[in-house]
């Protein structure tokens, strides 16, 4: 009667330690969302890619459609190769579509927001979108303003 | 001067010999295996003893430190209006660090000092010795399940601690501060990986019930077979143990999160 008991309360002690794990993986980790994990793969060259890192998101139209699988350096072109891989789901997509890099609201994470274009062929597995737009960076921004400011005051102060 | 000298190297073979006998120790625990398998009972009181009873410990302090991190964590986020991401704030924190840390730490002082005395006072009242002169290898009869208890206990009280402290730290941002629901959870899920975290997490878990459980049987074996040598073993267990767990902390955080 004693093991019997002792045995109850170990095989709930297990119970517990599982379930919290399970708890942990479906309600706290994504792993609930990592089914659609095997998309299909396009490329995208931009000149800056700001602050993009792998396991960014792809939305379109805002939605998440797909995350980047991989970014690498080109060096003939001098210009980063970002690999997309979008759920297959979502294979209704005109193949000259513009990828542009995006910031989510002011401190946020930066991610490739497509629009669509008006192409009737869709992408597919190995396309390369040739439109993009690269990310914006504050400091050639500011950069930019400053030095349109310094050249108005060069006017005005003219005689 | 040559008497310092003396000391000072006596003091090193020493720390050496312990050193030692304590690998010897861990390769005969571990071989015990065999003989435990056969002997399913023996590991189940022990994970009874070990963990069973200190899951009450972990779920309460769990609970309370989620809360905290929930309170904490909304007065830092709410001055830069992001406390929708307070879900990441406290699961990130919880399954990467504190779980498995503050976890580790409540089971050397709650599970691993019990060990070492009950070990040291067995040693001590010539118990141990007992079992040898009946021909029943004490390692494998007392050790070897008491190991494996704590090794198989610990990810699952580190779990415990990180699921049940993210419920506190969802009463205390959802209910008491006014988080929104959806973007708690949603925020969190999007985050937190279950590989780079969670998994990585209970690695952590398993390295420090293994650190934890070595370190307690072998000081309770290697206690000086008295009243005082007993109680010295049992602060050590505490003060090593603790100080190993943290400082493991930082090698694994090193290597699994640094980029």
């Amino acid at each position: 009667m004693k093991m019997r008991h002792l045995e109850i309360t170990v095989g709930f002690f297990m119970a517990a330690g599982l379930v919290a794990l399970f708890f942990l993986a479906m309600q706290v980790s994504n792993l609930a969302s990592i089914s659609g994990e095997e998309g299909y793969e396009v490329t995208a060259r931009f000149d800056n890619i700001g602050g993009l890192k792998v396991r960014s998101p792809v939305s379109m139209a805002g939605v998440r459609i797909g995350r980047v699988s991989g970014i690498r350096y080109d060096q003939t072109s001098y210009e980063a190769v970002v690999t997309l891989s979008i759920d297959p789901k979502y294979n209704q997509i005109p193949d000259d579509s513009i990828a542009k890099i995006y910031t989510s609201g002011l401190l946020g994470e930066q991610y490739i927001g497509l629009d669509p274009g008006g192409s009737l062929e869709n992408l597919a597995q190995g396309s390369e979108l040739t439109l993009t737009q690269s990310a914006l960076v504050l400091e050639e921004i500011i950069g930019q303003f400053l030095f349109s400011k310094a050249e108005e005051n060069a006017f005005s102060s003219d005689p | 001067m040559l008497d310092t000298l003396a000391r000072f190297g006596r003091l090193g073979l020493s720390a050496l010999e312990r050193l030692g006998r304590g690998h010897l120790l861990l390769v005969q625990i571990l071989l015990g295996i065999g003989s435990l398998l056969t002997r399913l009972g023996l590991l189940i009181s022990q994970i009874h003893s070990i963990g069973v009873r200190t899951t009450t410990i972990i779920i309460v302090s769990g609970l309370f430190v989620g809360m905290v991190l929930g309170l904490q964590g909304y007065y830092v986020l709410s001055q830069f209006g992001a406390e929708d991401s307070l879900g990441v704030m406290v699961a990130a924190s919880l399954v990467r660090e504190l779980g498995p840390v503050v976890t580790a730490l409540l089971f050397a002082g709650r599970a691993g000092s019990a060990l070492t005395a009950e070990i040291g006072l067995m040693k001590a009242t010539e118990q141990l010795s007992g079992l040898e002169m009946m021909a029943v290898d004490p390692v494998r009869r007392i050790l070897t399940p008491r190991f494996y208890a704590g090794f198989v206990s610990m990810p699952l009280l580190a779990a415990m601690f990180s699921a049940v402290g993210v419920i506190g730290g969802y009463f205390v941002s959802v209910g008491l501060l006014g988080v929104d629901d959806g973007a708690f959870w949603s925020q969190m899920q999007s985050k937190i990986d279950w590989g780079e975290d969670v998994i990585n997490g209970v690695i952590k878990s398993f390295v420090f019930g293994f650190v934890c459980a070595w370190i307690a049987l072998f000081q309770g074996y290697d206690a000086v077979p008295t009243s005082s040598g007993v109680s010295e073993a049992t602060t050590r267990t505490v003060v090593h143990s603790s100080l190993a767990v943290l400082v493991l902390d930082f090698v694994l955080t090193a290597l699994m999160f640094g980029e």
